[in-house]
């Protein structure tokens, strides 16, 4: 896990795992809200997973609330990280 | 005046492909859709019918009714949107087990790779329940909703109990049926290890060399509308629903009672409940699963509900001798092919029957379809459902004319 992951590293892995999820991708952007996304709590729980996978931060159920656009997601995430 | 519960829309996802109408087009013309001793929905594609939300957010049994139940709707002519009030109409699934795949994939993540790496999904995904709920969800339907759990009966107990939810007046339609999917390798290798399965891995029915049953997988869907209402609404009835039995052998975890008396009780309540008698049925879709013991007992559950001499003048087919069991989508299958058989008044035929066994001497249309009566008398016929446990459930259908 290192501290050299950049943010459009992060935006990048978080929008493949949106487009998992079943978002289309041309409505992916920092400033898309998740329930514009079709993406739910449930969806949000497997984003922490990846996060956690991929960079070895913990976030909890939590942690998401007030989480509504995907900015804010990558954000909670680069700041977990450094 | 009394509900009755029409049927306005059928649809299934079976071995022999994607249709209501392929399933009784192919049986009747003696297709199976058993390959290397399995009856896998090998044509069915989860991708080609459902959005990658949908697809991501279900185990295959929910994939299977989805999709049946999409077909089903469409050939009742509704919308998108339901054509009663949204909490008058029910989703009543059944299974045998649920998503045991589902279920197997995460026990197995959790064993290799840690609880972190277990899905949040598992649950809402693997749930007995699931189908009925995400069917729901996708149509808006907010009456009554559950899962019926009965093993091989469920899906007769689910079609059965929609019936009487519109009779009673708790709703004025019901999505109906059942699904299954249980190709996995827990769930084939424990039926495997009880030796309920076939070792041949050939599904035949009444034949003195049957060995166990071929397993199968899929989804039956019945749109069931009260019928003054479906009249009103210039929907197509396609039958209805006549009468339902149901009974209990208490006897044992797996095997059926030898002499099939609970079963045979089952037929008769069927038949009462339809207000009709033994003669004025034309056709029995025998649960017929090519198990040494169901084959046997049924035979003499249909000799003592319907009389010996009755039951020995009725065809008695079996679906299963061309897709296999799908357990808890069975029942809903098998309700689908008895309408359509009733409708085009043909008894398909028990595939892969040649060796006749002592005492099972009933007409089992061995040498291909054949004609049933035709005239004014309405097609009546009944479909059984037998499943571990000891559950029974007999469904009547007349279709129309």
């Amino acid at each position: 896990m290192s501290t050299t992951v950049t943010k459009d590293q992060i935006e990048e892995r978080v929008r493949e795992a949106l487009i998992e999820f079943g978002a289309e991708p041309d409505q992916i952007n920092r400033d898309a809200e998740f329930e514009a996304l079709d993406v739910d709590s449930l969806d949000l729980v497997e984003l922490a997973q990846i996060a956690e996978e991929e960079w070895g931060v913990q976030i909890k159920g939590e942690d998401m609330e007030g989480i509504k656009t995907v900015g804010q997601a990558v954000d909670l995430v680069a700041g977990r990280i450094s | 005046m009394s509900r009755t519960a029409v049927i306005t829309g059928v649809g299934a996802v079976t071995p022999l492909g994607v249709g209501a109408r392929t399933l009784h087009e192919r049986w009747t013309a003696g297709n199976s859709g058993i390959e290397d001793g399995v009856g896998a929905c090998s044509e069915f594609e989860p991708t080609d019918h459902l959005s990658t939300k949908e697809v991501r957010r279900s185990d295959r049994f929910t994939q299977l009714a989805l999709v049946a139940a999409a077909e089903a709707l469409e050939d009742a002519g509704w919308d998108d949107a339901p054509p009663y009030e949204r909490d008058r109409v029910g989703s009543v699934i059944g299974t045998g087990i649920g998503g045991i795949g589902t279920l197997e994939k995460q026990h197995l993540t959790l064993q290799e790779r840690g609880p972190e790496k277990v899905s949040p999904l598992a649950i809402p995904l693997l749930m007995a329940n699931a189908a009925s709920g995400v069917l729901a969800m996708r149509y808006g339907l907010e009456g009554q909703s559950f899962g019926t759990v009965s093993a091989c009966a469920a899906s007769s107990h689910s079609i059965g109990l929609s019936a009487r939810l519109i009779a009673y007046g708790d709703a004025d339609a019901v999505v109906t049926g059942g699904s299954e999917s249980t190709l996995t390798p827990l769930a084939t290798t424990a039926f495997r290890r009880m030796e309920a399965t076939s070792p041949s891995g050939i599904s035949r029915p009444f034949d003195a060399r049957r060995d166990g049953f071929v397993m199968g997988e899929g989804a039956g869907v019945l749109v069931l509308e009260e019928e003054s209402k479906a009249r009103e609404r210039g929907a197509r009835i396609l039958g209805r629903v006549r009468g339902y039995g149901a009974t209990s052998d208490a006897h044992h975890l797996t095997a059926p009672e030898p002499h099939g008396q609970g079963a045979a009780r089952a037929v008769e309540r069927a038949l009462e409940d339809a207000g009709v008698g033994p003669d004025d049925l034309l056709y029995v879709n025998a649960h017929g699963t090519s198990t040494p013991l169901n084959d046997r007992s049924e035979t003499e559950a249909l000799k003592s509900a319907l009389g010996d001499e009755r039951a020995h003048e009725l065809p008695v087919s079996s679906t299963k001798s061309a897709i296999g069991h799908l357990l808890g989508a069975a029942g809903a299958v098998e309700a689908i092919a008895t309408l359509l058989a009733l409708r085009d008044r043909v008894a398909p035929p028990t595939l892969n029957y040649e060796e006749p066994d002592e005492g099972l001497d009933l007409d089992y249309v061995t040498d291909g379809a054949k004609p049933l009566p035709n005239g004014d008398t309405p097609a009546i016929g009944i479909s059984n459902s037998f499943g571990f446990g000891g559950h029974n459930a007999v469904i009547c259908l007349e279709a129309a004319q």
